[in-house]
């Protein structure tokens, strides 16, 4: 038996999500008195997939071929599927990204696992096997229990910690072992945004609203997260209006995430916004509302015009990061 | 081209949950349901591409009968026709099983979904249908284009977009720029009663998980004021109590 971890590369290294993924396997590993088995599939250098020894991996299988150097859902479930199989995995965790959200649930269907995405608990097996996840787009929580004997967990980035946990290096390099049908899909170009932190992968995130009047004021939002080293987001109406692209829209329709800081300036919300950011750890909303519905979901507000206030934050940040150079 | 859109039956996005049988069931006193909003676009997409190039469109949904409103909101909106899998959906699981159950004989070139429902938030019935059936699949698409058999899609990854095709048969799931949410005009709401609703009976399947139980977040404690003309406090706060920054 083995708990198995899908450990998602990037142009060849680990993001911090991966190692979540890799030290919650592990934690559950030693809780159930199994081993902990890690897979990476793409083209990581040996010496980098060894790193994931460090949180917790008892074995690494690193599978090498230049075909799979970018992500393809169907030859990577293929292999993540084969290696449960041949590792007599009862658990395979994922982390809930882009990548982990096409995969698990195609490795659920070729094991015929049952499959909870969004958890944010390590399982409970006192009595079955019950998993914590959100639902409603994080307007409330459900406690699922799982039947079949293999399991898919998807989790929830920055949810578990990377805790370090060293254990001896065990390394099998392999090949794919796939021929040209396991492709039945083709990139044709991949896009990435540089020189900006990505929105789902993001610990602060600023974000404005209707409040800020107009694209030509975004200054105020991207100001502050340059400062705080954070990703930029925005409210539905402003993606709406096209003062900002779709792909920074949070809410219930947009992009659900979970930083450790979420900045909100000039939005009033909505139950609908409040659905996708609500599970942030700290919450700050600036509003000149001081009935604005936000405020009795944060943690710290200002009750003021943004464009008086901004700028005194901006400059404080821009101070603290001076110090902190 | 023969098109299927899995559509969901979801609370509307203003609802506010609430749970009852000693929080154990969704709370559906009062709440307004609708089409869930991912879905709407894929049937969107899924009208614009029959438009153009010929075919049809069929709406499919696993529910019992109080889906109805939302799948005849399809058919106004302009679906070709209908099918109603007559079961509570369990999971994604079981509700991909059913499809797939359907599907499986129907030969669609193209099967679209949302990226996911608004309620449970799985997003795993397009991966795991494909599986099913043997197709592959594209999740998160932003847009789908389709000549000679061959689908070309943009879709979103971890921090950037890919352009990637591949050969119909094929599953997606549709993402907000995937196509503009149709509103049904008075023609399509008269046509909508006569057009077909097949109600299928639900296939035997096992079901792989059962939710225990639900809860709601805890409220947040009172929120900290700080006076406007001292807001670069805010900073100070931030990094040293709340430890954030």
């Amino acid at each position: 038996m083995s708990i198995l971890v899908f450990a998602e590369n990037t142009d060849g290294n680990f993001k911090k999500s991966t190692l979540e993924a890799v030290a919650y396997a592990a934690e559950v590993a030693k809780n159930t008195s199994t081993t902990c088995v890690a897979v990476s599939i793409g083209n990581v250098d040996d010496t980098k997939a060894e790193e994931l020894s460090k949180y917790g991996a008892d074995k690494i299988v690193n599978v090498k071929n230049d075909k799979l150097a970018t992500f393809i859902a169907e030859p990577f479930a293929k292999i993540l599927a084969n290696i449960s199989s041949q590792e007599n995995a009862s658990i395979i965790v994922v982390s809930n990204t882009y990548s982990g959200k096409s995969i698990a649930p195609k490795v659920a269907a070729k094991l015929k696992a049952g499959i909870v995405s969004g958890v944010i608990s390590y399982p409970d097996t006192t009595n079955g096997f019950k998993v914590r996840r959100t639902v409603f787009s994080g307007k409330a929580f459900a406690d699922v229990d799982i039947t079949t004997p293999i399991k898919v967990l998807a989790i929830t980035p920055n949810t578990f910690t990377t805790l370090e946990n060293n254990k001896t290096v065990n390394l099998v390099s392999t090949d794919s072992g796939l021929n040209d049908a396991d492709f039945n899909t083709t990139s044709i170009e991949v896009t990435r945004v540089t020189g900006k932190i990505v929105l789902t992968e993001a610990e602060v995130v600023i974000s404005g609203g209707r409040g800020l009047k107009g694209p030509e004021n975004w200054h105020l939002v991207e100001h502050l997260a340059e400062a705080l080293n954070a990703a930029t987001a925005c409210s539905k109406p402003v993606s709406d209006m096209d003062w900002r692209s779709h792909s920074e829209h949070v809410g219930q329709t947009g992009i659900t995430i979970k930083p450790n800081l979420y900045f909100a300036i000039g939005i009033s919300g909505a139950i609908q916004h409040l659905a996708g950011v609500s599970s942030s750890k700290v919450i700050v909303v600036i509003n000149k509302d001081p009935e604005a519905p936000f405020f009795k979901a944060a943690d710290y507000g200002i009750v003021g015009d943004a464009f008086e206030v901004m700028p005194k934050i901006i400059e404080a940040a821009k101070k603290l990061k001076a110090q902190h150079a | 081209m023969k098109i299927l859109v899995c559509i969901s039956n979801v609370p509307d996005t203003t609802t506010k949950i609430t749970f009852t049988d000693n929080n154990t069931k969704f709370n559906t006193a009062g709440v307004q349901f609708i089409i869930n909003p991912y879905d709407e676009l894929a049937l969107a997409r899924a009208l614009e591409l029959t438009e153009k190039q010929g075919g049809t469109v069929t709406v499919v949904n696993v529910g019992l009968a109080d889906s109805d409103p939302s799948i005849r909101k399809a058919l106004a909106i302009g679906a070709t026709d209908a099918i109603r899998i007559n079961a509570e959906p369990i999971d994604a699981y079981f509700v991909a099983e059913q499809i797939a159950s359907y599907a499986k004989n129907e030969n669609f070139d193209l099967i679209l979904t949302g990226r996911e429902s608004i309620d449970y938030n799985s997003g795993q019935v397009c991966g795991l249908l494909a599986e099913m059936l043997g197709i592959p699949s594209v999740n998160a698409i932003n847009s789908l284009e389709i000549e000679n058999g061959i689908a070309t899609m943009m879709r979103d990854i971890d921090g950037g977009r890919e352009k990637l095709s591949a050969k119909l048969p094929l599953v997606a799931s549709a993402l907000q720029e995937l196509a503009e949410a149709r509103i049904p005009n008075m023609r399509g709401i008269m046509s909508a009663r006569t057009k077909p609703l097949t109600i299928v009976e639900a296939a035997g399947i096992e079901k792989n998980s059962a939710t225990i139980g639900f809860e709601l977040p805890a409220a947040k404690g009172s929120c900290k004021m700080i006076a406007p003309e001292n807001a670069e406090q805010l900073i100070e706060l931030l990094h040293n109590e709340a430890k954030v920054i």
